[in-house]
């Protein structure tokens, strides 16, 4: 539903003008971002609420809950950048590709991306008061060189630029994937434990 | 006390040569500072905004390293520590980033562009809020506490990515820093010695802000009974 809300507002507020590609490829991480916010955010706050954290803690290793938590969560973006790349190709008839080994590339290892950081971000709200609107406050600065790099790779597949010279963005992708579960996976005793 | 006269004087000694000392294009006497092509009269921001951009990430790393203590020892005296100097940050990210943007406008000609360094130092900016929006969201002590540290450190963990893209993304006005590694033709003894001066000043000014905050955050740490109507 909050997919199909945010991309039916832009296509109002294009109003059938020409838009830049630049402009769309961010426009579609725009979309992705708030509806990985209102999903993701759901993965811990639902146990606390529910009151099944601390059977959680008992029965399980904190190491196997981040990882099925982040599983889960890697699915869940999945599935839903998946269906917002197919809702925007089909509304948004300038969207159009050139290079589509980047782009698919880019949506699979953003979603894991989003995924990763929004985990522990997740793990972190789950203990707060105010849950639900602290959630995109301290995703954004964390999720902020993500979304540099796969806009700057959405408007290369689109500009049609060959898969190897996009070589250094996946890397530095690879290397924020590999930092943000390392460090999730370091501190999340911490959090959980409390 | 006398700490405090001599940190005065030093301050005001600092700002009066800032802005007092003639700028000539080749620096004959000791005490001229050189012409910086493309900076003139507007080089002098350097021994304030740089300085203040220093600590902001100084502070960022001290309340790091102090949030890694508290998951460490568990002892509230070091959260303490962290969050007094994540505040010190935000001012001085704040001061970095006002007096950046009025120097851009009368040099680039508008106040803000999205430059790679206006851009990770936004980044900063919301790290700093994000921090103390989590804090204010907390209500139990040990709670805030562990969490503001694993906060501090998953930020900790991306800065080095915004100092790696931001630049390789944008192309960068920002002048080159002038403490650079290759050992710079255009800055002159004098004005890298009141740089110098200068850091110093700001440096000794935050460890005192800090120290007074860290005391009075201790006083009331003991005031607050620890079992409430216990």
């Amino acid at each position: 539903m909050f997919v199909l809300g945010t991309t039916t507002i832009i296509l109002f507020s294009i109003g059938g003008e020409g838009i830049g590609a630049d402009v769309l490829s961010g426009m579609l991480w725009v979309v992705i971002f708030f509806s990985s916010m209102s999903g993701l955010s759901r993965t811990f706050v639902s146990e606390e609420e529910r009151g099944t954290s601390l059977t959680l803690q008992l029965m399980a290793t904190p190491a196997a809950v981040l990882g099925g938590k982040l599983l889960f969560n890697i699915v869940l973006a999945s599935g839903l950048n998946a269906f917002v790349v197919i809702l925007y190709f089909l509304l948004i008839a300038e969207f159009v590709l050139k290079t589509y080994s980047i782009f698919v590339l880019t949506i699979v290892m953003g979603s894991i991306g989003l995924a990763a950081a929004a985990t522990i971000i997740a793990a972190i709200i789950s203990k707060a008061n105010t849950k639900g609107t602290l959630f995109p406050v301290l995703s954004l600065p964390i999720l902020l060189p993500l979304l540099i790099a796969v806009i700057k790779l959405t408007s290369m597949a689109v500009e049609g630029v060959a898969f190897e010279e996009a070589m250094d963005e996946f890397q530095f992708l690879v290397a924020y994937i590999v930092v943000m579960v390392t460090v999730s996976y370091l501190l999340f005793d911490y959090i959980w434990k409390d | 006390m006398i700490a405090r006269i001599i940190l005065g004087l030093w301050f005001a000694a600092v700002i009066i040569l800032a802005f007092a000392l003639p700028m000539s294009a080749h620096p004959s006497r000791w005490y001229e500072l050189p012409v910086i092509p493309g900076l003139e009269e507007k080089a002098r921001i350097v021994f304030f905004h740089v300085p203040a951009a220093w600590l902001s990430t100084v502070c960022f790393v001290a309340s790091m390293v102090y949030g890694i203590r508290y998951l460490r020892s568990r002892s509230l005296e070091s959260d303490t520590k962290s969050a007094v100097a994540a505040g010190l940050g935000f001012l001085f990210c704040l001061l970095a980033t006002v007096t950046g943007a009025v120097w851009a406008k009368f040099s680039w000609g508008t106040f803000w562009n999205w430059d790679p360094r206006q851009t990770s130092i936004f980044a900063l900016l919301l790290i700093y809020g994000a921090y103390f929006a989590l804090r204010s969201a907390v209500e139990a002590e040990e709670k805030r506490a562990t969490l503001a540290a694993v906060y501090t450190i998953v930020s900790a963990a991306i800065m080095p990515f915004f100092m790696f893209v931001v630049p390789r993304i944008l192309a960068s006005l920002h002048p080159q820093p002038v403490l650079s590694v290759q050992g710079k033709t255009e800055i002159n003894t004098m004005m890298l010695a009141l740089l110098l001066a200068s850091f110093a000043g700001f440096t000794a000014l935050s460890l005192w802000i800090w120290n007074i905050q860290v005391r009075i955050q201790r006083l009331e740490l003991k005031q607050t009974p620890v079992f409430p109507g216990g």
